[in-house]
């Protein structure tokens, strides 16, 4: 079998781990994170694609390394309920009030109706003190998006992580927000064309 | 151009969500991800091997016979 070239682009999983560093040494890194929300939009709408998902994700990659090169993957079936729509679009509806939310609370800091939470949330639920990562003097919403941010990347990596150990290594990418968002960009603006 | 192989790979486009798993792990570059809706594969580069059904999250590839 022939061997796959390599490209730069091959390596994109490294920046998941660098990412993910960072936003432990300083909270104000975890607005790189928006470039995870850009420029998969940016290839759909502009470019009517998913070159991102294709070839530049960081996630996807880094679920590929670890799942199959690694073989930390069980490599089980998915539940069909997981592949369906409605679990899909359920999740991305619920995944962008999440982010909507994130901005919300970032203004109601900024507009100094809510103070700042130093602190990182998975999973919608468990807080964990990160206030390391934060010194007075970041203007407050600009932290508080940061932690926002953070806390929702954290989370969506950990259940990624949790479908690749337990399914197939991309797993997360049959129902990932983004994904399913660019996808559906792409089916909106797709003509057939005949063979 | 050379024999096809008797079996190739069939993608259900309805499950396929364009992950481009398949086309990264295609030993042949037979798979491609047509305007990221669905994969398809280039008959006349797929060797039938499998190794993109096995690789799929979403199960949406079958290696059947070539009718
Ligand atoms: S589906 Fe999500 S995680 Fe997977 S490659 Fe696309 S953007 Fe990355
Ligand atoms: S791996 Fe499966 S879901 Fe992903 S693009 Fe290929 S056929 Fe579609
Ligand atoms: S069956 Fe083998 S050659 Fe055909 S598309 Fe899948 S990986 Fe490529």
């Amino acid at each position: 079998m022939k061997k796959q070239q390599r490209h730069w682009y091959h390596y994109l999983w490294i920046w998941s781990i660098i990412y993910f560093s960072l936003g432990f040494v300083n909270i104000l890194f975890a607005w790189l994170g928006l470039i995870s929300f850009c420029l998969p939009l940016i290839f759909a709408i502009g470019g009517g694609n998913k070159l991102f998902c294709n070839r530049y994700c960081d996630r996807g990659q880094f679920l590929r390394v670890m799942g199959s090169q690694v073989g930390l993957s069980l490599r089980r079936e998915m539940p069909d309920w997981m592949k369906g729509k409605a679990f899909r679009y359920g999740f991305m509806v619920f995944f962008f009030a999440m982010f909507f939310n994130i901005i919300y609370v970032s203004w109601l800091v900024g507009s100094e109706i809510q103070g700042i939470q130093e602190a990182v949330t998975v999973l919608w639920t468990f807080q964990l003190p990160w206030n390391w990562t934060y010194s007075a003097g970041i203007t407050p919403w600009v932290a508080q998006f940061a932690f926002g941010l953070y806390s929702l990347m954290l989370t969506s990596e950990i259940i990624a992580i949790a479908a690749m150990l337990i399914y197939k290594p991309r797993s997360w990418c049959v129902f990932c927000p983004m994904g399913t968002l660019t996808q559906t960009i792409c089916k909106a603006k797709y003509v057939p064309t005949t063979i | 151009m050379g024999k096809l192989s008797p079996r190739h790979a069939v993608v259900d486009s309805n499950m396929c969500v364009a992950c481009g798993t398949c086309a990264d792990v295609c030993p042949t570059g037979a798979m491609e991800i047509v305007s990221g809706v669905f994969a398809k594969p280039t008959e006349e580069k797929c060797v039938g091997c499998g190794i993109c059904a096995k690789e799929c999250p979403a199960s949406a590839i079958r290696v059947e016979v070539r009718s």
